[in-house]
């Protein structure tokens, strides 16, 4: 089974490609590149490392959202096309998810977030080595984030390279229970992506069409647009 | 010499569009997905929906091309697609599925300037005669093109404000039509026998034009009607409007057709769907004796058709882009030859 791996879904970029749980090669960048330049190429690159055609590959794994809204549709657009043309399935996984994968060795609470500005974060908290989910992915408040991870009364792993941007809250908080992962393993890797998708059940080749990204946030035009409606 | 069959992909704004063309004139198969419906609600384009609905149905939209022209990636000879101008966002999604695509399937892939393709929905009926001269008005372009010969682009004027489809567009929301309000501007010009008089910006000794002036006036005659608790005659309002920005728009371009002495004038882009400009043009023409052509309606808004038939000129130029391409919301219009 060869799998190709996709993560475009904030500024860092991963493709891996693995075959039978072995990571044939593997990219990780974080040179604030944009992605629509360095995708594809970056691919074609991998593909012509491994020794492989585009046809080699028995499924594809991309990192779905949330994050920077044109770079997970980036991911999206290229890993739903070479899926549908391709007629290989595809699997989406969430970016968090494929964040808290790099420490799912700690023995306790795994939480991986991005900056979504104004004081707001998408979030997940994860659990054990099968990263079994204690909360849904979301956009929430750094405070309720925190209030909710202090009420677990556990040691929690802070994973992300925007983990930084509120680290004082965070020791603030939850003082001694506050974990801080290492530079090493705050990038998103494909080759982990591709690990959590692995475990998930393969789609028929005919739900690529209706694969869409998850924002996990409405787009401003619509949340006012909603707004207005129930004022009606 | 061998059929050229060309896979063009176009999302630059609010229509996601597939199609396939033969040999730059041929149209086998043509697909537009429009988010009209959707982006109504908000009385205009936002780019961040816009790149959301793209998403959902980029390869709805290529299979759906591909199954109606009976074809398989290996029948196809490249991928061309949009690169610019439009919305960044947008235009991404056509370029990273035409690069993936192109990737797939080991085939070249030709970057298309979104306007070269506007014009060259005329290639689409008929060969274009040169020296030509293109009206180019749609919602995000008022130009006057001069082309010597294929990929050759002179841009002899412009609009220094609003396009001609954006003025529509807004003086239709003054008059609380819906989006986009250059058709229903159009329809009511047609049932009013008398236009109110707006004035006209001729910028003289150039062929730039200016609509900003034009929507301020009518902007200020509603005004004024509310003010003093008059009712405004909407059909008098868009006969008006409309009266103003088809001359400026027909005598520019007579003017230039006779100065650079070309063999064929023809109008692109969604604002030459306008019933009262197409008359308009075509009366003039008719006097000069200079043809004039117009592509059907279907062709003059947002397509991939039109964007695979100048592709094919490219084609054969030699001009490939490269799996790195970007998008380019700004892309100036540039020849190829
Ligand atoms: N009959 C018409 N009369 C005037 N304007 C029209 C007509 N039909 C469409 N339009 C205008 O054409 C524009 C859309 O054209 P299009 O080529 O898609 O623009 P762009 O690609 O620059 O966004 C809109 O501004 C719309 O109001
Ligand atoms: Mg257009």
């Amino acid at each position: 089974m060869i799998w190709l791996g996709i993560e475009t879904s904030n500024s860092p970029l991963s493709i891996a490609i693995v075959k039978d749980g072995q990571v044939l090669v593997e990219i990780v960048e974080n040179v604030k590149l944009t992605h629509s330049v360095t995708a594809m190429p970056t691919i074609q690159e991998l593909f012509h490392k491994a020794k492989m055609k585009p046809m080699d590959i028995d499924a594809i794994a991309v990192s779905e959202g949330p994050g920077s809204y044109t770079g997970i549709r980036i991911g999206v657009t290229i890993a739903k096309t070479l899926a549908w043309t391709l007629k290989k399935p595809l699997v989406g996984v969430s970016s968090l998810k494929v964040l808290a994968a790099n420490g799912e060795l700690f023995n306790g609470i795994i939480c991986s977030l991005f900056d979504a500005r104004r004081q707001n974060v998408y979030a997940g908290i994860y659990q054990g080595t099968d990263l079994e989910t204690v909360m849904e992915e979301r956009h929430t408040s750094i405070d309720d984030l925190l209030s909710q991870l202090q009420s677990l009364n556990k040691p929690v792993l802070f994973i992300g390279s925007d983990v930084e941007n509120f680290k004082e809250n965070i020791k603030e908080q939850l003082g001694e229970l506050a974990i801080f992962a290492p530079s090493s393993i705050t990038l998103p890797r494909a080759s982990k992506l591709i690990e959590v998708a692995e475990t998930k059940s393969l789609p028929s080749i005919e739900e690529v069409h209706h694969f869409v990204p998850q924002y996990h946030r409405l787009a401003q035009a619509e949340a006012n647009w909603i707004q207005d409606q129930k004022k009606r | 010499m061998s059929d050229r069959i060309i896979l063009a992909i176009e999302t630059s704004c609010d229509e996601t569009a597939a199609a396939i063309i033969r040999n730059g004139h041929e149209i086998v198969s043509n697909v537009v997905s429009s988010q009209i419906e959707s982006q109504k609600r908000f009385g205009g384009v936002v780019p961040e929906i816009a790149s959301r609905h793209h998403v959902e149905q980029i390869t709805i939209v290529i299979e759906e091309t591909l199954e109606k022209a009976n074809m398989q990636p290996s029948d196809l000879t490249a991928v061309a697609v949009t690169e610019g101008p439009g919305l960044v966002g947008a235009l991404l999604i056509g370029i990273n599925a035409a690069k993936a695509f192109a990737f797939a399937h080991n085939l070249p892939i030709i970057p298309v300037h979104h306007i070269a393709g506007h014009i060259y929905a005329n290639a689409l009926v008929q060969p274009m005669q040169f020296p030509l001269l293109a009206l180019v008005v749609s919602g995000g372009h008022t130009e006057l093109v001069f082309m010597k010969e294929h990929g050759s682009f002179e841009v002899i004027g412009e609009t220094r404000d609003d396009a001609a489809g954006e003025a529509y567009d807004k003086v239709a929301r003054v008059l609380n039509m819906p989006y986009p309000g250059g058709p229903h501007i159009d329809r009511l010009a047609h049932e009013a026998n008398e236009g109110v008089e707006f004035p006209r910006a001729w910028l003289d000794d150039t062929y730039d034009f200016s609509f900003s002036g034009l929507k301020s006036a009518v902007i200020n005659y509603k005004h004024n009607m509310d003010q003093r608790g008059e009712e405004i005659i909407p059909e008098q309002v868009a006969k008006g409007f409309q009266d103003s920005v088809v001359e400026v728009l027909t005598t520019k371009t007579v003017r230039a057709a006779k100065e650079f002495n070309v063999k064929q004038v023809i109008a692109a882009g969604g604002v030459s769907a306008n019933k009262g400009l197409r008359s308009s043009l075509e009366q003039a023409f008719e006097k000069e004796k200079i043809p004039f052509t117009v592509p059907p309606l279907k062709f003059c808004t947002d397509n991939a058709a039109m964007i695979g038939a100048a592709a094919t000129y490219m084609y054969e130029a030699g001009v490939r882009g490269d799996l790195s391409m970007n998008g380019i919301p700004g892309k100036e219009l540039k020849s190829w030859i």
